[in-house]
């Protein structure tokens, strides 16, 4: 069957009414938590997990899409009005967008942003719909020494690109993957790092690290630094509308940075934050007009579309390899994982309704987040007067019933707050979280294909570049890895 | 306000009444939503609400982990001496428990019915030299350690299958190189990219990757030819003393009184014989497997003995 009727079958599930509905509550869902700073799609999605395992996949990821993606237009909402990133990837937003919003021009910013985000969403969504199965094909040739390869090539430039400093990368790194071997050794059967708790053999669940990492640990940080209402907002009313000469310097901003997120989305570690920074840099040279810093329409257009692309690049590597390069992902994959399924080649082949139900799912929601966002925007913004407290109270309240509705299990409690205590003293030594979830969910997968290229071989360890899929990929791990505090030392050098 | 901070928890605590009232059994699933047990229990008494057999509330609780011991601990530590406490669980566990050195001993619980069966199938790529289960044997005689074969957990039932056919072929079964896999579809990849020689899985796993022409079944561990594979010899056909099944059962708790233990036999012995469950099966592709009260008992303490045999011999258990 052609990708097109797969893509058509697909927008026969994403259509049904009911689903229809979840992409609509996730829309709004997401844009909501993208306004509000401080909370962002990770952290959604990981608390909706425990709610959602009662509906069908279908129904469940269709709503994670809407949250998705209406938190990058949320988000930017927030970054224009009152100068706050309502999350990491508006950043670049925010630098002139606030500037344009004080100029009078906050709505012509509103809607590029907005409008850009459903033209980056849009093509990326085509990429992904056209690239994803030709890469999930190439994947059912992929030996374990490969996927090993991969794996170590993830964990590199995760622990090398996240965060300030390569060894907290690092550190991060391990610290997830010691979480992830607690449990039954698969290969052998054998318990490891359960200290006699019978508990402790099914292994940490992702879900319960999720949970605390982002709702304890991320909650008890944001509230420990929000004294109070941040920034004063800037009314859009009165102001003048999105002209024909805002479009003519938007387009190609959005374009670019459609084609700088997109790419740089799929690769493991880049994140939002990088794309954008790409983009708003790119635009900043660009320009001719001198405005930048003053409030320059491309400095919003370039990083709105680049961030919104690249939110759909990280779907790429997880949908065909089952490879998280994100935050978000991982959260994704835990969400995968709830269900029984396992992202990889064989998603295509076991659940086409799924996967293409998800992928049209994208369209439309951009389409919904479209008509949410322009007309209704000064509606959102009336959720940044929530009281804080109440909130994030709310949120943690929230966060413990849904963990203890995964198993009732006091185990999972005490880890909750033991990770979630971690997490906050990681985020306020700026520990990065993202490798911390790579490990928990790629150290198992490594092990496993290690262990497997390695018995297959019996025990030879050359069998793990023998391939030449894996001595390429391997050779740029090590590459990530070492050459830029050679480059360093060879500068001092000079 | 006040209003409602009254009126909401006394709703939540009507709510639980309410469920708690209705649930008049309580069934332990010890794995994940979805899995072969979560489907095994929740169909079994679908089908029984159908029938008419029995149309009381129902009460799951899921518990995964480790082949089913987590959830069985659980079930122990709650429900012994308790009527109407009933869990599901199968061949796996039984390897589960002697691997993990749990403290369940399966003989304490009260066996209620035996209820599905899927047998396993071994396989080798489509353009693999070995064409039967003969050549197979010769390969893992030569070079044990060179015939890496693929499969599901480490002491689950495809694991146990491949060490009751080497120890049938005269192959050491400590020399097996036996590789698990997270699925059936992973050591289907395994197979067809080389990295195993062969693999090991459930029919209704392996026969559309056969379909696809990516792989060959050379043999069933079912007593006679399967419908669905009629060209698929059996192991014994090819003289090879290898019957198993991965079957699916339900338990009582231990010290279930004894009038509600012979109710639940009773009933789980009319759910086997209903068109509600037949369709079940059919639907599923499982077997039926039905053996019901002492009988499963004796069959049960059988398999332990086997199963821990053979995991000693493959030098998993000390």
């Amino acid at each position: 069957m052609s990708t097109f009727e797969l893509l058509m079958q697909g927008f026969g599930v994403a259509l049904q009414p009911v689903n229809l509905m979840w992409a609509l509550i996730g829309s709004v869902l997401g844009t909501a938590i993208g306004i509000l700073p401080g909370i962002g799609p990770a952290l959604t999605i990981a608390l909706l997990l425990p709610v959602t395992i009662t509906l069908a996949p279908e129904s469940a990821f269709i709503m994670f899409a809407g949250v998705l993606y209406g938190a990058m237009y949320g988000g930017s909402t927030t970054s224009i009005l009152i100068n706050t990133p309502g999350e990491a990837g508006s950043m670049m937003t925010a630098l002139e967008g606030n500037k344009m919003a004080r100029a009078g021009r906050g709505a012509a910013a509103l809607a590029t942003a907005a409008i850009g985000s459903f033209v980056a969403g849009t093509i990326a969504t085509l990429a992904l719909t056209f690239i994803a199965p030709a890469i999930a094909e190439l994947a059912f040739y992929f030996r374990p020494a490969d996927y090993f390869a991969i794996t170590v090539l993830a964990f590199c430039s995760v622990a090398v690109v996240m965060g300030r400093s390569r060894t907290r990368g690092f550190i991060s790194l391990f610290i997830g993957i010691a979480l992830g071997v607690v449990g039954i050794d698969a290969m052998a059967g054998q318990p490891r790092l359960t200290f006699g708790m019978m508990q402790l053999l099914k292994g940490i669940e992702l879900t319960v690290v999720l949970v605390s990492l982002f709702a304890v640990g991320e909650m008890l940080y944001v509230a420990s630094r929000y004294r109070s209402v941040p920034g004063t907002m800037v009314s859009i009313k009165g102001q003048s509308w999105f002209t024909r000469n805002d479009f003519k310097r938007s387009w190609a901003p959005w374009l670019r940075g459609t084609a700088i997120g997109f790419p740089l989305g799929a690769l493991p570690g880049s994140g939002s934050e990088i794309p954008t920074m790409l983009s708003y840099t790119l635009e900043r040279k660009l320009s001719r007009s001198g405005e930048f810093g003053k409030g320059a329409i491309e400095g919003v257009a370039g990083p709105e579309a680049a961030n919104n692309a690249a939110a759909a690049g990280i779907l790429v590597p997880l949908l065909t390899l089952g490879l998280p390069t994100s935050a978000t992902a991982a959260v994704l994959l835990a969400a995968f994982q709830n269900y029984g399924l396992q992202p990889g080649p064989n998603l295509f082949s076991n659940n086409p309704a799924l996967v293409w139900g998800l992928i049209a799912s994208l369209y439309i929601g951009n389409c919904m987040l479209l008509v949410l966002n322009l007309p209704l925007v000064g509606l959102w913004v009336q959720l940044l007067r929530i009281p804080r407290p109440q909130l994030y109270a709310g949120i943690l309240v929230f966060a413990m019933i849904g963990v203890w509705g995964l198993a009732q299990s006091w185990v999972d409690l005490t880890i909750m707050a033991l990770v979630g205590l971690m997490g906050y003293v990681m985020r306020v030594y700026d520990f990065p979280i993202a490798p911390v979830l790579i490990g928990l969910i790629l150290g198992p997968m490594a092990e496993g294909y290690l262990r497997t290229a390695l018995a297959a071989s019996q025990g030879n360890p050359v069998a793990l570049v023998s391939t030449p899929v894996s001595a390429t990929v391997m050779t740029i791990a090590v590459l990530i890895f070492a050459l830029p505090p050679l480059l360093k030392r060879l500068k001092a050098d000079a | 306000m006040n209003l409602k901070s009254a009126v909401l928890p006394a709703a939540l605590a009507l709510g639980l009444l309410t469920g708690a009232a209705q649930a008049q059994v309580n069934v332990m699933l010890p794995a994940g939503t979805g899995g072969g047990w979560d489907t095994t229990g929740r169909q079994a008494f679908a089908a029984m609400n159908a029938a008419g057999i029995y149309t009381g509330g129902v009460n799951f609780t899921n518990t995964g982990g480790a082949g089913g011991t987590i959830g069985l601990a659980e079930f122990l530590s709650t429900s012994t001496g308790s009527a109407d406490a009933l869990a599901v669980f199968g061949a796996i566990t039984v390897g589960a428990i002697e691997l993990n050195s749990s403290p369940i001993n399966l003989a304490e619980f009260r066996p209620v019915a035996r209820l599905t069966a899927e047998y396993l199938v071994i396989a080798v790529a489509a353009n693999s030299d070995i064409d039967t289960l003969e050549e197979l044997a010769a390969a893992l005689k030569a070079n044990p350690g060179g015939t890496p074969v693929g499969g599901g957990s480490a002491g689950g039932v495809d694991h146990i299958a491949l060490a009751l056919f080497a120890q049938a072929a005269e192959v050491p079964v400590a020399d097996l190189n036996y590789i698990p896999q997270t699925s059936g579809a992973e050591t289907v990849t395994g197979i067809v990219n080389g990295t195993l020689v062969a693999g090991i899985s459930g029919t209704s796993e392996f026969s559309q990757f056969a379909e696809q022409g990516r792989i060959k079944i050379l043999g069933v561990t079912s007593a006679e030819r399967r419908e669905s594979l009629p060209d698929v010899p059996t192991f014994a056909e090819a003289g090879y003393d290898v019957e198993l099944a991965n079957w699916r059962g339900v338990l009582a708790a231990p010290g279930a009184p004894d009038d509600n233990y012979s109710m639940w036999v009773e009933n789980f012995a009319k759910l086997a014989e209903s068109d509600a469950w037949k369709q079940v099966l059919a639907t599923q592709g499982w077997d039926d497997y039905y053996l019901g009260g002492e009988e499963f008992g004796a069959f049960i303490a059988e398999q332990t003995e086997t199963q821990g045999q053979i995991l000693r011999d493959a030098g998993l258990v000390n």
